[in-house]
């Protein structure tokens, strides 16, 4: 029998069920979406789950214990704590997506760079990594974002200027492995340009690797933004932040311990729902 | 002429354990020698005049002019950084402190045992936990106590120290008044005690990625020729464990945290900021926020050759040590 047209869209339903299966056999992966997409969800739909507004305050009703009209107390200016901890999460997590980006795209393509030409590429980029790296991670952040300004703007450009070499080391090995392999060497031999081979051939796979370094990345990021918030150079207030609220609550930590421990916790399901990502995936494409 | 480069060639010989060491120093020299450009153009680099972030967003054209030249900025910039240089050849120094007039070298010597004391504190701590941990986890593999141990990275990995710290002080300061709640104590006891919580704190970021390695690790030597042999010879496992299994396991441990001693010199600068501790990361806050680039530039210079040649001495170390680079 000749296949009708039916047959194509059961063809493309079984490919969706493989790769939903997949993911079903991946518990770390399925637990920590769900845990991604209940955070991402109280973010976004903050304004529509919170009656208060992050900077309401509220005086008659400070430093209040958890109860059902504060779900999780209010902080000493009486603004509600479970308000504020859902919107710090749009604050925190957008900077954590934006700031990934450019380091992301910088480092996959320097590390493919150094790893495919070698030479002096390669020592050139394997330098400049050896001596960033010489310099504690937060010594840098600290000193760039205080030079760059508080706030945002600094965080930014902190993260441009350090956050690409985990993902150019990690990167350039993998390409160095790749370079040697028949499919590369065919390549140059049918005279395809090096930056075609790069771009085409390499980066779909180097890109598996590269996003799993991304996701424990994001979580490293995150705390940086959080610590940063913390020391007073980070996203500067009024603008929530779990930092900056942890901050705030210490100095109240032996009466109202739960204004520093909650944000703190936030903070660490983040962590936990993205490396329990990360391993998903890493294992969902060793499998494969 | 040619027997010249025969005999550079002997020496630089690729399987020779000198050309390697030679290698290895002259990587280390060219990065030292990044690390002192970078610093330099630290504060070019970033947008904005320093003398004006020194003065203040008001002040008078006269005072910036005075002030650039306190700070040689008038100078062209390779004279300047000749001079930058030079500084810090003959006096290891990178210049006197803005506010106080104290050369930069003294104020961070000053500072510096405090965190060193802490920094050893934390690594010993550190390699103590995950042993036992890693230990645990690879005698009982596939088995409960595993699962639970390899679980522990994943939720720590997301921990910022900081509020680590903060938690070990409201639940061991502030509820059962073991430690103090910051600053350090008098005596050598008093100041062993006050570090405890913050070297624990500092620890703490090390221990998920020593446990990881470690484990993996012991695994290997667990099921190594020479362990079953020894099983085989009738030498209780305790023995086996304690004498060959971590003498074995030690030497990675170390050379884990040498990787990781920019990243433990880094959180110890924050862990200070929680604790009230008068270190070098107090030292860095304090010129951070009077606009002290001189004392800033020290702690980034000296922080980071420190990185360098301690990640130098641990590379030689073990490649000195392990048999299986011995030849190389």
């Amino acid at each position: 029998m000749k296949p009708t047209l039916l047959d194509l869209p059961l063809q493309a339903d079984d490919k969706n069920k493989r790769i939903i299966n997949r993911i079903l056999n991946t518990p770390s992966l399925l637990v920590g979406s769900i845990m991604l997409i209940i955070l991402v969800g109280l973010a976004v739909l903050a304004p529509f789950i919170s009656p208060y507004h992050p900077s309401d305050q509220n005086l008659y009703a400070i430093l209040q214990p958890p109860s059902s009209e504060h779900w999780l107390g209010t902080d000493q200016l009486g603004r509600d704590l479970f308000t504020r901890l859902i919107y710090a999460a749009r604050t925190d997590l957008k900077i954590m997506v934006l700031a990934e980006i450019i380091p992301f795209c910088t480092g996959v393509f320097l590390g493919m760079l150094a790893g495919y030409y070698g030479k002096w590429i390669d020592t050139l980029i394997t330098l400049v990594t050896d001596t960033f790296i010489a310099f504690p991670f937060y010594l840098i952040v600290i000193i760039v974002a205080f030079a760059s300004g508080a706030g945002q703007r600094g965080l930014y450009i902190t993260f441009i200027l350090v956050g690409w070499i985990v993902y150019a080391r990690v990167i350039k090995g993998l390409s160095a492995s790749f370079r040697k392999q028949e499919w590369v060497a065919s390549a140059q031999t049918l005279g395809i340009p090096g930056v075609k081979i790069i771009l085409r051939h390499l980066l779909p796979n180097v890109l598996p690797q590269a996003v799993v370094v991304l996701m424990t990345d994001m979580v490293g990021l995150l705390v940086a933004i959080v610590t940063l918030g913390y020391l007073g150079i980070g996203i500067a207030p009024p603008t929530p932040d779990w930092g900056t609220m942890i901050s705030d609550g210490q100095s109240f930590i032996t009466t109202a311990w739960w204004l520093s421990a909650v944000p703190g916790l936030a903070v660490v399901y983040t962590g936990i729902a993205l490396s329990l990502v990360g391993d998903g995936l890493a294992d969902l494409w060793r499998r494969k | 002429m040619i027997k010249s480069s025969n005999l550079l060639r002997k020496f630089v010989d690729i399987d020779s354990p000198r050309r390697w060491l030679l290698l290895a120093l002259i990587r280390a020299a060219v990065v030292i020698i990044c690390v002192v450009t970078a610093v330099f153009f630290i504060i070019r680099i970033v947008p904005g005049d320093p003398a004006k972030m020194i003065l203040g967003e008001y002040s008078t054209p006269e005072a910036i002019e005075s002030m650039h030249h306190t700070l040689g900025l008038d100078l062209p910039l390779w004279e300047q950084f000749v001079r930058f240089v030079q500084n810090l050849l003959i006096n290891g120094d990178t210049g006197s402190s803005i506010i106080s007039g104290t050369s930069s070298r003294e104020l961070i010597a000053e500072r510096a045992p405090v965190t060193l004391l802490l920094i050893a504190m934390a690594s010993l701590l550190a390699i103590l936990i995950s042993l036992v941990l890693a230990t645990l986890a690879a005698t009982h593999k596939d088995r409960l106590l595993d699962h639970m141990i390899r679980i522990f990275p994943t939720i720590t990995l997301g921990m910022p120290v900081f509020w680590v710290g903060l938690l070990l002080i409201l639940i061991f300061s502030v509820r059962l008044g073991w430690f103090p709640v910051g600053g350090v104590g008098e005596g050598v006891t008093g100041t062993l005690h006050s570090l405890i919580l913050p070297a624990i704190t500092v620890a703490f970021s090390q221990i998920p990625t020593l446990i990881r390695s470690l484990r993996a690790q012991m695994l290997e030597v667990l099921e190594s020729d020479f362990v079953v042999t020894l099983k085989a010879a009738g030498i209780p496992n305790r023995v086996i464990l304690m004498k060959h299994v971590l003498r074995n396991s030690a030497l990675p441990t170390l050379m884990l945290l040498g990787v990781n001693i920019s990243y433990l010199i880094g959180g110890t600068l924050v862990v200070e900021q929680v604790f009230g501790i008068k270190g070098i990361g107090s030292l860095l806050f304090s010129s951070i926020s009077k606009r002290d680039f001189p004392v800033i530039q020290g702690i980034a210079l000296y922080c980071a050759i420190s990185v360098v040649i301690i990640s130098l001495l641990i590379e030689i170390a073990s490649w000195r040590l392990d048999p299986r680079t011995k030849g190389k």
